[in-house]
């Protein structure tokens, strides 16, 4: 599934699409960037709280398929606009994240 | 030119995790017989102890700095040290609002007592004073800055609330000229695993909850101190920290 179709099955918010045709292989959820950066596998999305700059490093770095900060969280303008220029997929969810986990189980 | 030994970070029992002997005139005379010149107050979230802290540095002859261990939203710890006292406390009337209000439980966390120069419990904190604010490190950097503090992230080798661990590296921005580590940190380490600490300037502080973690005399910054006053000392202190000359 691709990260548009993650998109249209979930109702995700957008922030920024540039990449929405990278693959999705499964889900990784946790706010300790250097944890994650040890264990998160290429093309996973990544469920976070994070709003800082370095989950877009993270996710560069791992070529992960796309972000998702949670909890309707504030997310500053320089991370969308960094997100879309490092074309990295940047998505919101309303929920917390073990609802959004379970969301996203639901349909992958 | 002479060396001065110094520790920039000391928590007073005003932080609900160190000591309730941890009071102001306990740890000015503790550094004292310790040697050190330099000594920051550093509570969490607060500069509450900080007046008190500085008479009764005085008493001692220590250079006291005003100063504060925030937390940020992202739960990193990032000390903020005020060259003058009146700064410290107009930054700490600001900050309050971006606190988490939440009360304290002493029974689990501990007291958080506010003390006079004589070391008289004058009051407590009814809020925990340690969790996150709502400034992300970038936010209080900013704030911090409007008030003239120096700010450094926090024992850098940690796992928790350092950082490193944090946000996997150190960011781009805010860009940090000085970085804390630890008294037990392996600095060699550290820089081999993490390229953006190599050749960064340091400091290296205790952290002290208790009396007896204070540092020893073992880290000293060569300052100029003619003519001499402490005012003067603590200027080339925050002139070495923000350009690394003084």
């Amino acid at each position: 599934m691709t990260v548009r179709e993650l998109v249209d099955r979930t109702g995700l918010t957008v922030l920024v699409l540039p990449d929405g045709d990278h693959e999705v292989s499964g889900v990784y959820a946790g706010d300790l960037l250097s944890w994650v950066m040890g264990r998160a596998k290429e093309s996973q999305a990544f469920v976070t709280i994070m709003t800082n700059i370095n989950v877009l490093a993270v996710t560069a770095l791992l070529d992960l398929s796309c972000v998702i900060i949670c909890e309707d969280a504030e997310v500053p303008p320089e991370l969308i606009r960094s997100a879309e220029e490092k074309g990295i997929n940047l998505l919101r969810s309303d929920a917390p994240e073990y609802e959004t986990c379970v969301r996203l189980s639901s349909v992958l | 030119m002479s060396q001065y030994y110094y520790d920039l970070h000391v928590h007073s029992c005003l932080s609900p995790c160190a000591d309730d002997d941890m009071t102001v005139h306990n740890i000015a005379g503790m550094a004292a017989l310790k040697g050190l010149q330099i000594v920051a107050l550093t509570d969490h979230n607060t500069c509450g102890n900080c007046r008190s802290f500085y008479a009764a540095c005085k008493r001692q002859g220590i250079i006291p700095i005003a100063g504060m261990e925030l937390t940020t939203a992202e739960e990193i710890h990032l000390i903020c040290l005020f060259e003058e006292l009146e700064s410290a406390e107009a930054f700490e009337k600001e900050f309050k609002a971006y606190r988490l209000r939440v009360r304290n439980r002493v029974e689990i966390f501990g007291h958080q007592y506010y003390v006079d120069e004589n070391d008289e419990v004058c009051g407590e904190e009814p809020d925990l004073l340690p969790p996150a604010s709502a400034l992300s490190l970038e936010e209080a950097c900013r704030l911090a800055g409007s008030f003239q503090a120096f700010c450094y992230p926090a024992h850098v080798d940690r796992p928790s609330n350092g950082i490193i661990n944090i946000l996997g590296d150190l960011p781009e921005s805010p860009a940090f000229s000085v970085i804390e580590y630890s008294s037990q940190a392996d600095v060699a380490k550290m820089e081999a695993d993490h390229p953006s600490l190599r050749g960064k300037k340091h400091v290296t502080n205790s952290d002290a909850h208790h009396l007896w973690d204070i540092s020893e005399a073992e880290h000293a910054l060569e300052l100029a101190d003619e003519p001499y006053s402490s005012s003067f000392v603590r200027r080339q202190l925050f002139r070495y920290l923000r350009e690394g000359t003084s």
